[in-house]
C-alpha cells in the first residue's frame, strides 16, 4: 500500500465532492472506486473536511455493507443469498462458491485473486441464481459456470 | 435503409450474454458485407427468451431467442434479417402470448425504444404528460394524480396524490422530489428494468412531480447493486438536460427542475423512506420516527415527495391520457396497473404488467408456465422478504391491496417468488429472521434484538427442543415485533415467519393441528 498516494486520492475526492449537500456517501464511493477500499486514514481526513466527528464518519463507513475497510482481492465476486436465488438452488451455489475458493463470505482467496461476498438481491431474480463479478451481473449460474468464471478471473485456461 | 436489429442492454439480458450476441451480430454482418444498425433497447421482460434479438421487417418486429453468440452465423444463414425461419424464431414480438395479453401502460416503451434516444422517447408519446403539466396549475396536476387512484408502488400503497397535496400545501424556500430506487426486495426488478429500458419516463415523472408541488430539485436514490442502471440514468439525465427537459427552463416554460443520482451502499433498510433521507444526507441509514412526515419535514428538513420509481413512472401516462384512463384499470381501491415480477422457480420468469385483480394462479401458470423444475409449486412469497408465503389454497385470491391485507399478506412492490415442493419452509422462516438481523438499522429493540432471538427460537423449534413452549415464545416475539417496531423491517418480518408456520407447519416438525 502506498499511503502517500492514497492520501492524495482521498484529498482529491474530498475536494471534488465536499460542496455537495450530503457529501459523505458520494466521497466514500469515490474513494472506494479509486482505491478498492476505504483506508483508515480516510476517517480523520473526512471528519476534518466535513466538520463531523471521527466517530460519526466511522459509524457511516461501518453501517453500509458496500464499504470495505480492508483491501479486496483483484476481483470481487458476490453471490446472491436472497429468496429468488434460493428457490433456484442458491444455497448449493453458496456452498460451492465457498468450497471452490476455500474462503468464507467476506474473505479473500490466498492468492489475492478474489474476494467473495454475500449479497442480498442483484435485481436479476428472473435469471436466478445470480452472481456479480466486479461490475458485471451473471445469471443462471450453475456450479460449473461458477468455476468457469473463477478460472477466467484467474486468467487460467478454461477446461473443456 | 439499413436493417434495424435490437439487442437489449438490460442487465438481465446482459447477464445471459447479450453483449456477446451484439458483438457477434456486428462481426458477422461485417464479414458478410451487410449493413445493419444495432440498436440497444431494454428488455421486453421475457427472460426465459433472453437474449432476445429483434429484427424490424416491413415495419414489424420479429423476435428470435434465446440467442447465444454461437447461434448468430446460423441466424444470418437462415436470413433472419428478412424474418427467415429458424429454430429460434418466435414470430412477431407483439404476438407472443406472454406479452400480448398484458396491459402495458407504465412499461409501454420498455424493450421497444432505444433506451437512450430522446427522439425515440418522443416518437412513442414521451413528454406529452410534462407538456400538459406545464399548462396546468400545480393544484390541477395534483388533482389529476389523486383522481387516477395511483397508490405508492414501492409497497406501502399510500395514495400518491395525497402525499403530493401535503407537499404542495407546505410553504418552503426549497422542496425536493426524492425517488426511491433502492429496490432491495428479492424477486423484484421492475424499477431496474424501467431505469435501464426507459429512463426518460422516470425523468419525466419526476419533473411533473416537481412542477406539481413546487420542487426544483430531485434526487434518485439508487442502490449500488445496479451499476448498469446507474450508467443509463446518468447518460439519460445528461441528454435530457442538453435539450431542456431538465434544467432552469423546462421545455421553454421558464420553470426549473433538475435532478441528480445518489448511490446507496448496500443497506436494505435504506429502502425505508426515512432511512433513505438520512442516507441522502450523508448519515447512517437509521429510521426516523414519524411524525414529522417527510412531506412536511423531509430531506434536509424540507418538504419532500418520496415516491418509488414505478409510482413516478406511472405519472406521465396519467397526465398524458387523463386520470380516468388510468383509473379505469383495476378493481376496488386498487386502481391502474401493477408491473408484477415473476421470479424464482418458474418456467417463464419476467415482467407482467396487468390491471389489479388478476390472481396468483393466473400469473404462476398462464404467464409463468408453472415451475421451472417441473415439480409442484408449493409456496409463493409475494411482496419481497417482508411479504407472506402464500399457499396454494390462496392462489385464487385476486391481487388487490385490500384483499391481500385481509389474508395477512401484502402485494408490496409486486415481486412474486415461486418455490417448488423441495423447499423447507422452516429454513425460509429462519432466513427471514436472519435477514432482518443482518439488515436492521438497530434503532428499535424489537427489530434489532428480536430478529436475533427469532433465529435462535426457530433453531430450537427445528431441533425439537421444548417445541410447545418455543412456539408460544415465537408467537409472542412476533407480536412484539409487529406492534413495537418503528418501521416495516421489524414490523413485517413476522409475515413470512408466521405464514410459513401457519401453512407449512410440518416443515417445523409440528403437527399441523397444533400450529399457532
Amino acid at each position: 500500500m502506498d499511503e502517500a498516494r492514497d492520501k492524495q486520492i482521498i484529498q482529491r475526492e474530498i475536494e471534488a465532492h465536499r460542496a455537495m449537500p450530503g457529501a459523505l456517501l458520494p466521497i466514500l464511493h469515490a474513494i472506494q472506486d479509486a482505491l478498492g477500499w476505504i483506508p483508515p486514514q480516510a476517517t480523520p481526513a473526512l471528519a476534518q473536511a466535513l466538520n463531523r466527528s471521527r466517530a460519526e464518519v466511522h459509524g457511516v463507513i461501518s453501517f453500509y455493507h458496500h464499504f470495505r475497510t480492508t483491501p479486496p482481492g483483484r476481483h470481487v465476486v458476490q453471490v446472491c443469498r436472497a429468496e429468488s436465488c434460493q428457490a433456484m438452488g442458491g444455497a448449493a451455489l453458496e456452498a460451492h462458491a465457498q468450497a471452490a475458493l476455500g474462503t468464507a463470505f467476506g474473505e479473500t482467496t490466498a492468492d489475492g485473486a478474489i474476494t467473495l461476498e454475500a449479497v442480498y438481491c442483484l435485481g436479476n431474480c428472473a435469471c436466478s441464481p445470480a452472481v456479480r463479478v466486479d461490475d458485471d451481473i451473471v445469471g443462471r449460474v450453475s456450479s460449473a459456470r461458477f468455476d468457469e468464471i473463477v478460472a477466467t478471473l484467474r486468467g487460467e485456461q478454461v477446461s473443456a | 435503409m439499413t436493417i434495424q436489429i435490437h439487442v437489449p442492454m438490460d442487465s438481465g439480458a446482459l447477464s445471459l450474454g447479450a453483449e456477446q450476441v451484439a458483438q457477434a451480430i456486428a462481426a458477422e454482418a461485417a464479414r458478410r458485407g451487410v449493413e445493419v444498425t444495432i440498436r440497444r433497447n431494454g428488455s421486453r421482460g421475457m427472460y426465459w427468451l433472453e437474449p432476445l434479438v429483434e429484427v424490424s421487417v416491413g415495419g414489424q418486429r420479429r423476435a428470435y431467442g434465446p440467442v447465444t453468440a454461437a447461434d448468430v452465423p446460423g441466424l444470418f444463414e437462415a436470413d433472419f434479417l428478412q424474418g427467415g425461419t429458424h429454430p429460434l424464431a418466435l414470430g412477431l414480438t407483439d404476438e407472443i402470448p406472454f406479452l400480448a395479453r398484458q396491459n402495458r401502460l407504465t412499461f409501454a416503451r420498455v424493450g421497444v425504444v432505444d433506451a437512450l434516444s430522446i427522439a425515440d422517447y418522443v416518437a412513442h408519446g414521451g413528454f406529452v404528460g410534462l407538456a400538459r403539466a406545464i399548462r396546468l396549475e400545480p393544484a390541477e396536476v395534483v388533482r389529476e394524480v389523486t383522481d387516477s387512484g395511483l397508490r405508492g408502488r414501492g409497497g406501502a400503497a399510500f395514495p400518491t396524490g395525497i402525499k403530493w397535496q401535503t407537499v404542495l400545501n407546505t410553504p418552503a424556500e426549497q422542496k425536493y422530489i426524492a425517488c426511491n430506487a433502492d429496490e432491495g426486495d428479492s424477486g423484484t426488478f421492475s424499477d431496474r428494468m424501467l431505469m435501464e429500458g426507459d429512463p426518460f419516463c422516470l425523468i419525466e415523472g419526476m419533473a411533473i412531480a416537481g412542477l406539481a408541488v413546487g420542487a426544483t430539485k430531485g434526487y434518485i436514490y439508487l442502490r449500488s447493486e445496479y451499476p448498469h442502471a446507474h450508467r443509463t440514468l446518468e447518460a439519460a439525465i445528461e441528454a435530457a438536460r442538453r435539450v431542456g427537459y431538465l434544467g432552469a427552463n423546462l421545455m421553454g416554460s421558464g420553470r426549473a427542475f433538475d435532478l441528480e443520482v445518489r448511490l446507496g451502499a448496500g443497506a436494505y433498510i435504506c429502502g425505508e423512506e426515512t432511512a433513505m433521507l438520512e442516507s441522502l444526507e450523508g448519515k447512517r441509514g437509521i429510521v426516523r420516527a414519524k411524525p414529522p412526515l417527510p412531506a412536511i419535514e423531509g430531506l434536509f428538513g424540507q418538504p419532500t415527495v418520496i415516491n418509488n420509481v414505478i409510482s413516478l413512472a406511472s405519472v406521465p401516462t396519467i397526465l398524458a391520457r387523463g386520470a380516468a384512463f388510468y383509473r379505469d384499470y383495476g378493481v376496488g381501491r386498487s386502481r391502474g396497473t401493477l408491473p408484477f415480477q415473476l421470479a424464482g422457480n418458474l418456467r417463464r420468469t419476467g415482467l407482467v404488467e396487468l390491471a389489479f385483480g388478476v390472481t396468483l394462479r393466473e400469473l404462476l401458470y398462464d404467464y409463468g408456465g408453472g415451475s421451472a423444475s417441473g415439480r409442484p409449486i408449493r409456496a409463493v412469497q409475494v411482496g419481497g422478504p417482508l411479504g407472506a408465503y402464500v399457499p396454494e389454497s390462496q392462489f385464487d385470491t385476486p391481487l388487490d391491496y385490500e384483499a391481500y391485507m385481509a389474508m395477512g399478506a401484502m402485494i408490496g412492490h409486486g415481486g412474486i417468488v415461486a418455490f417448488d415442493d423441495s423447499v423447507d419452509m422452516a429454513k425460509m422462516a429462519r432466513y427471514a429472521m436472519e435477514f432482518c438481523a443482518i439488515e436492521s438499522c438497530g434503532k428499535c429493540t424489537p427489530c434489532r434484538i428480536g430478529s436475533t432471538r427469532g433465529v435462535e427460537v426457530i433453531d430450537r423449534i427445528i431441533a425439537g427442543e421444548d417445541r410447545g413452549r418455543q412456539l408460544a415464545l415465537l408467537d409472542s416475539l412476533c407480536d412484539t415485533m409487529e406492534a413495537g417496531s418503528l418501521c416495516a423491517m421489524g414490523g413485517m418480518t413476522p409475515y413470512p415467519v408466521r405464514s410459513a408456520l401457519k401453512y407449512f407447519a410440518r416443515d417445523f416438525g409440528v403437527d399441523e393441528t397444533q400450529a399457532a
